[in-house]
Protein backbone atom coordinates (compact mmCIF):
# COMPACT_ATOMS: atom_id res chain seq x y z
CA UNK A 1 0.00 0.00 0.00
CA UNK A 2 1.50 3.32 -1.04
CA UNK A 3 -0.20 6.65 -0.55
CA UNK A 4 -3.73 7.81 0.10
CA UNK A 5 -5.93 8.80 -2.84
CA UNK A 6 -9.05 10.73 -1.92
CA UNK A 7 -11.86 11.27 -4.41
CA UNK A 8 -14.13 14.18 -3.44
CA UNK A 9 -17.49 14.21 -5.21
CA UNK A 10 -20.05 15.45 -2.69
CA UNK A 11 -20.75 19.12 -2.17
CA UNK A 12 -22.11 18.51 1.33
CA UNK A 13 -20.32 19.96 4.34
CA UNK A 14 -19.96 16.72 6.28
CA UNK A 15 -18.27 14.82 3.46
CA UNK A 16 -15.98 17.69 2.49
CA UNK A 17 -15.09 18.11 6.15
CA UNK A 18 -14.14 14.49 6.66
CA UNK A 19 -12.25 14.31 3.37
CA UNK A 20 -10.22 17.33 4.48
CA UNK A 21 -9.63 15.81 7.93
CA UNK A 22 -8.43 12.50 6.49
CA UNK A 23 -6.23 14.30 3.95
CA UNK A 24 -4.60 16.62 6.44
CA UNK A 25 -3.97 14.12 9.21
CA UNK A 26 -2.56 11.54 6.79
CA UNK A 27 -0.42 14.13 5.01
CA UNK A 28 1.15 15.57 8.16
CA UNK A 29 1.84 12.02 9.35
CA UNK A 30 4.07 11.30 6.37
CA UNK A 31 1.60 9.71 3.94
CA UNK A 32 1.69 10.75 0.30
CA UNK A 33 -1.80 12.22 -0.19
CA UNK A 34 -3.56 13.05 -3.45
CA UNK A 35 -7.07 14.50 -3.67
CA UNK A 36 -9.17 14.39 -6.83
CA UNK A 37 -11.99 16.94 -7.12
CA UNK A 38 -15.00 16.35 -9.30
CA UNK A 39 -18.80 16.65 -9.43
CA UNK A 40 -20.33 18.84 -6.69
CA UNK A 41 -17.11 19.10 -4.67
CA UNK A 42 -15.33 20.75 -7.58
CA UNK A 43 -16.87 24.27 -7.57
CA UNK A 44 -15.60 25.09 -4.04
CA UNK A 45 -12.08 25.12 -5.48
CA UNK A 46 -12.90 27.54 -8.29
CA UNK A 47 -11.71 31.10 -7.64
CA UNK A 48 -14.50 33.32 -6.37
CA UNK A 49 -16.83 30.48 -5.40
CA UNK A 50 -18.22 30.33 -1.86
CA UNK A 51 -16.35 28.03 0.54
CA UNK A 52 -19.53 27.43 2.57
CA UNK A 53 -21.09 24.05 1.87
CA UNK A 54 -24.66 23.17 2.90
CA UNK A 55 -25.10 20.71 5.75
CA UNK A 56 -26.58 17.33 4.99
CA UNK A 57 -27.76 16.74 8.54
CA UNK A 58 -27.60 17.68 12.20
CA UNK A 59 -23.85 17.26 12.69
CA UNK A 60 -23.10 19.53 9.76
CA UNK A 61 -25.41 22.18 11.20
CA UNK A 62 -23.79 21.97 14.63
CA UNK A 63 -20.29 22.10 13.12
CA UNK A 64 -21.16 25.45 11.59
CA UNK A 65 -22.31 26.80 14.95
CA UNK A 66 -19.28 25.55 16.89
CA UNK A 67 -15.60 26.37 16.42
CA UNK A 68 -14.91 23.53 13.98
CA UNK A 69 -12.22 24.49 11.45
CA UNK A 70 -13.87 24.99 8.02
CA UNK A 71 -13.13 22.30 5.44
CA UNK A 72 -11.38 24.65 3.04
CA UNK A 73 -8.93 25.75 5.74
CA UNK A 74 -8.17 22.10 6.55
CA UNK A 75 -7.46 21.38 2.88
CA UNK A 76 -5.11 24.38 2.86
CA UNK A 77 -3.30 22.94 5.88
CA UNK A 78 -3.04 19.54 4.18
CA UNK A 79 -1.24 21.24 1.30
CA UNK A 80 0.87 23.68 3.32
CA UNK A 81 1.84 21.46 6.24
CA UNK A 82 1.70 18.00 4.69
CA UNK A 83 2.46 18.65 1.02
CA UNK A 84 -0.79 17.02 -0.10
CA UNK A 85 -1.65 17.47 -3.77
CA UNK A 86 -5.14 18.56 -4.85
CA UNK A 87 -6.06 17.79 -8.45
CA UNK A 88 -8.93 19.22 -10.45
CA UNK A 89 -10.88 16.77 -12.61
CA UNK A 90 -10.23 17.77 -16.21
CA UNK A 91 -13.74 16.67 -17.19
CA UNK A 92 -15.31 18.98 -14.58
CA UNK A 93 -13.13 21.84 -15.82
CA UNK A 94 -14.28 21.23 -19.39
CA UNK A 95 -17.96 20.96 -18.44
CA UNK A 96 -17.90 24.18 -16.41
CA UNK A 97 -15.56 25.97 -18.78
CA UNK A 98 -12.97 26.62 -16.07
CA UNK A 99 -9.34 27.15 -17.09
CA UNK A 100 -6.35 26.20 -14.93
CA UNK A 101 -5.83 29.80 -13.80
CA UNK A 102 -9.45 29.86 -12.65
CA UNK A 103 -8.75 27.29 -9.95
CA UNK A 104 -7.66 28.27 -6.44
CA UNK A 105 -3.95 28.35 -5.66
CA UNK A 106 -4.13 25.22 -3.49
CA UNK A 107 -5.04 23.17 -6.56
CA UNK A 108 -1.92 21.60 -8.08
CA UNK A 109 -3.42 21.41 -11.55
CA UNK A 110 -5.80 19.53 -13.82
CA UNK A 111 -5.76 15.76 -13.94
CA UNK A 112 -7.68 13.07 -15.80
CA UNK A 113 -9.40 10.23 -14.01
CA UNK A 114 -7.37 7.63 -15.89
CA UNK A 115 -4.07 9.05 -14.65
CA UNK A 116 -5.39 9.44 -11.11
CA UNK A 117 -6.60 5.85 -10.93
CA UNK A 118 -3.37 4.62 -12.48
CA UNK A 119 -1.33 6.48 -9.83
CA UNK A 120 -3.65 5.11 -7.14
CA UNK A 121 -3.25 1.50 -8.21
CA UNK A 122 -1.11 0.52 -5.23
CA UNK A 123 -2.54 3.03 -2.81
CA UNK A 124 -5.58 3.39 -0.61
CA UNK A 125 -8.60 5.01 -2.28
CA UNK A 126 -11.21 6.84 -0.19
CA UNK A 127 -14.30 8.35 -1.78
CA UNK A 128 -16.43 11.09 -0.26
CA UNK B 1 16.24 26.33 23.76
CA UNK B 2 12.94 28.15 23.73
CA UNK B 3 9.45 27.33 24.95
CA UNK B 4 6.22 28.42 23.37
CA UNK B 5 2.58 28.07 24.31
CA UNK B 6 -0.06 27.47 21.66
CA UNK B 7 -3.63 28.16 22.78
CA UNK B 8 -6.00 25.96 20.77
CA UNK B 9 -8.77 25.95 23.36
CA UNK B 10 -12.23 25.85 21.80
CA UNK B 11 -11.00 24.32 18.54
CA UNK B 12 -11.97 20.85 17.36
CA UNK B 13 -10.10 18.05 15.60
CA UNK B 14 -7.88 18.45 13.65
CA UNK B 15 -7.46 22.14 14.58
CA UNK B 16 -5.22 21.68 17.67
CA UNK B 17 -2.96 19.20 15.84
CA UNK B 18 -2.61 21.53 12.86
CA UNK B 19 -1.80 24.49 15.11
CA UNK B 20 0.83 22.39 16.87
CA UNK B 21 2.41 21.31 13.58
CA UNK B 22 2.49 24.78 12.05
CA UNK B 23 4.23 26.05 15.20
CA UNK B 24 6.67 23.13 15.35
CA UNK B 25 7.80 23.92 11.82
CA UNK B 26 9.08 27.27 13.10
CA UNK B 27 10.88 25.76 16.12
CA UNK B 28 14.45 24.54 16.52
CA UNK B 29 15.39 21.00 17.54
CA UNK B 30 15.26 20.80 21.33
CA UNK B 31 12.63 23.54 21.68
CA UNK B 32 9.51 22.69 23.63
CA UNK B 33 5.87 23.58 23.06
CA UNK B 34 2.86 23.46 25.34
CA UNK B 35 -0.44 22.98 23.52
CA UNK B 36 -3.60 24.04 25.35
CA UNK B 37 -6.67 22.17 24.14
CA UNK B 38 -10.20 21.53 25.34
CA UNK B 39 -10.69 18.78 22.73
CA UNK B 40 -10.36 15.36 24.36
CA UNK B 41 -9.78 13.67 21.00
CA UNK B 42 -6.77 15.86 20.37
CA UNK B 43 -5.37 14.98 23.79
CA UNK B 44 -5.15 11.41 22.53
CA UNK B 45 -4.27 12.15 18.91
CA UNK B 46 -1.43 14.60 19.45
CA UNK B 47 0.75 12.12 21.42
CA UNK B 48 0.02 9.55 18.70
CA UNK B 49 1.25 11.96 16.01
CA UNK B 50 4.32 12.92 18.05
CA UNK B 51 5.22 9.23 18.42
CA UNK B 52 4.61 8.47 14.74
CA UNK B 53 6.78 11.25 13.36
CA UNK B 54 9.57 10.86 15.94
CA UNK B 55 9.28 13.88 18.23
CA UNK B 56 9.21 13.60 22.01
CA UNK B 57 6.31 13.78 24.45
CA UNK B 58 7.20 15.60 27.65
CA UNK B 59 3.92 15.17 29.52
CA UNK B 60 0.16 15.57 29.32
CA UNK B 61 -2.19 16.70 32.05
CA UNK B 62 -5.70 18.05 32.37
CA UNK B 63 -6.28 20.98 34.72
CA UNK B 64 -9.30 21.59 36.93
CA UNK B 65 -11.06 23.59 34.22
CA UNK B 66 -10.86 20.76 31.69
CA UNK B 67 -8.01 22.13 29.58
CA UNK B 68 -5.41 19.65 28.40
CA UNK B 69 -1.78 20.78 28.65
CA UNK B 70 0.21 18.74 26.14
CA UNK B 71 3.95 19.38 26.28
CA UNK B 72 6.18 18.19 23.46
CA UNK B 73 9.81 18.61 22.40
CA UNK B 74 10.98 18.91 18.80
CA UNK B 75 13.43 16.07 18.29
CA UNK B 76 14.45 16.38 14.65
Amino acid sequence: MSGMYIICLSGEREKLQFAAMAASVAAVSGTDVHIFLSMNAFPYFVKGHSKEAPAEGKLGEVMAERKVPPFYQIFEQAVELGDAKIWACSMAMDVLGVKEDGMEEIVAGPLGLTKFLSDAENGQILTF
Amino acid sequence: MSERVVDARGSFCPGPLMELISNMKMMQVGDTLELLSTDAGSAADVPEWIKKVGHEMVDTEQDGEGTWHIRVRKAK
